[in-house]
């Protein structure tokens, strides 16, 4: 959304206003909220699930599915609010509220049939954020997989939403007087604010919680990658609801978000594929899926300001970093990230965050009311450096309290026997 | 008579069954197993992470021959079930002691 988005409207944010309805737009937007819930459940939790190994798939999806339900309620009844309220907001003041919004829209006040976001139905936009609150906390589950317990999971997803997420949403994308939106922080649909938020978060939650019992000695090969494949597939489609969804229009931003990103996707899935190729002699399945992951993340800070020329060197440099930095520099560092949350979305989200700069400015093909291309890819790494050290700090924070009150793994029997029986007393086959 | 024990690749199974009931053998069991001999299993590679996997899928076939049948069982197997390659499988003989046909009763010879 970004600069661009807050550009196009004149409007406060959050502000209930009563306006002209685009029911093209309407229509549009119940498509991509819709497609960006299906990218959580079930594209993230089978994507995810196949990874795991069979005893601990449930849990996963699970994980997943809980989450959906438990942020929605509290994105009703503060979440939003927090995020997208602009009480106390001047463009150009730095406050509290640069920071985090009010409490005014708590409990969703003032929400009715007829009031806009733009030219959609607020209920709509409402709805729209909350599929993107639903799916950062639920990429982090992939970090810690395997051994989190289910409580410590829901206190921390529930905190890290309201102590991590919701300031950062609300410092990018709530308009005039927002920290990084100020800032000239470009990020259209959630690099920052998603994809590095949740990747750091997921590489300190590994370092916290610790490494698999037997990691990395003993073997922990994916249970079954035919749905690793549809659950990449889903995050594919459900993607278009993300980047294109977040014009908040059926208009030329969108179309344009959803090439790029088609784009970026394929030249990455190729990237990683011909990185695997090369260095191990074989294009493997979860390379290829892996790769269009990380390309999915990298154009979406891009999405709104990239060319297709620009989407396509993006992406192309996130597949071929990614296949590294979940390959060589995991095993290099030892530290135990699953699913590879950092491996994949942190990384993949820095890239696409810096070069969202330089591809932004029109000489480089983009789309951005960008100057010069090196002065916007400085403002960039201030976002990214910005993102980076609030995940981590204030991730880390929330994870040892937890620890401390409740703790946060499974005993050694439980993660033996799997967190399917062990938590949840249910198989995922009974074959 | 004896009690053969052929280990063999999956895929070489309809061949190995034409060549016996071609020798004139009829009966077989066949069972779904797992090991490694020198071939000492494989390694998958995910995400770049190395997994050896020591046992590969093979197929146990089990019959029992007369003594005389014992040379053409062999010969059977071992030409339709190499391929060359490291994997193909072995074959263990032992002497069978006694046969019986549930049905008739018949013992032996008759009952093979």
């Amino acid at each position: 959304m970004g600069v661009l988005a807050v550009l196009a409207s004149a409007s406060a944010w959050s502000e209930p206003v009563t306006g002209h309805l685009d029911s093209g737009d309407t229509a549009w937007m119940l498509t991509a909220t819709m497609l960006v819930l299906l990218m959580t459940i079930p594209g993230l939790a089978l994507f995810y699930g196949g990874m795991v190994r069979a005893k601990n798939l449930l849990s996963v999806l699970m994980q997943c599915f809980a989450i959906t339900a438990m942020v929605t309620v509290l994105w009703i009844a503060f979440g939003f609010s927090l995020a997208f309220s602009t009480e106390g907001m001047r463009a150009g003041t730095l406050n509290l509220h640069s920071f985090i919004g009010g409490l005014d829209r708590a409990m969703l006040a003032g929400l009715t049939p007829d009031t806009r976001y733009n030219s959609v139905p607020e209920s709509l936009f409402v709805m729209f954020q909350l599929t993107f609150a639903i799916i950062t906390p639920a990429l982090i589950v992939g970090a810690y997989a395997e051994r989190m317990k289910f409580s410590a999971m829901l206190w921390f997803s529930a905190l890290w939403l309201i102590v991590v997420y919701l300031p950062m949403a609300h410092m990018v994308w709530s308009g005039p007087g927002s920290f990084l939106g100020d800032l000239g922080v470009l990020d259209f649909a959630g690099g920052t604010v998603v994809h590095i938020n949740a990747g750091i978060a997921g590489l300190v939650a590994c370092l916290v919680i610790g490494k698999r019992r037997g990691y990395p000695h003993v073997p922990m090969p994916p249970h079954n990658l035919g749905y690793t494949v549809v659950g990449a597939s889903l995050l594919w489609l459900g993607w278009f609801g993300f980047n294109a969804g977040s014009a908040v229009a059926a208009n030329g931003s969108a179309g344009m978000a959803m090439l790029v990103t088609q784009v970026a996707t394929a030249a990455a899935a190729l990237g990683w594929l011909i990185a695997e190729w090369i260095t191990h002699g074989r294009p493997s399945v979860l390379g290829i899926v892996s790769g269009a992951v990380a390309g999915l993340v990298a154009v979406t800070p891009a999405a709104g300001t990239a060319g297709p020329g620009g989407a396509l060197v993006l992406g192309f440099v996130a597949g071929v970093l990614c296949f590294f930095s979940a390959t060589r520099l995991k095993h290099k560092l030892g530290y135990d990230d699953s699913l590879d949350v950092f491996g994949v979305h942190a990384v993949a989200g820095i890239i696409g965050g810096l070069l969202t700069g330089p591809f932004a400015a029109p000489l480089l093909g983009g789309f951005g009311t960008v100057t010069s291309p090196w002065l916007q890819l400085g403002i960039q790494a201030k976002g990214v450096a910005f993102t980076i050290a609030w995940s981590a700090v204030l991730s880390y924070v929330l994870l040892k309290l937890i620890d401390i009150v409740i703790g946060l793994r499974v005993d050694d029997e439980q993660e033996m026997v799997g967190l399917d029986i062990a938590l949840h007393e249910e198989k995922a086959y009974n074959l | 008579m004896k009690w053969i024990t052929a280990i063999i690749k999956p895929f070489t199974l309809d061949d190995v069954r034409q060549a016996l009931s071609d020798a004139g053998i009829a009966g077989m069991t066949v069972t779904e197993v797992k090991g490694f001999g020198r071939q000492h299993g494989h390694t998958e590679l995910y995400r770049g992470a190395e997994y050896v996997v020591d046992f590969l899928p093979k197929l146990k076939v089990e019959l029992a021959v007369s003594d005389e049948q014992v040379d053409l069982a062999i010969e059977a197997i071992t030409n339709a079930a190499r391929t060359g390659k490291i994997g193909d499988g072995k074959i263990f003989i032992s002497d069978l002691a006694q046969a019986i046909r549930i049905r008739t009763m018949e013992v032996d010879s008759d009952a093979l």
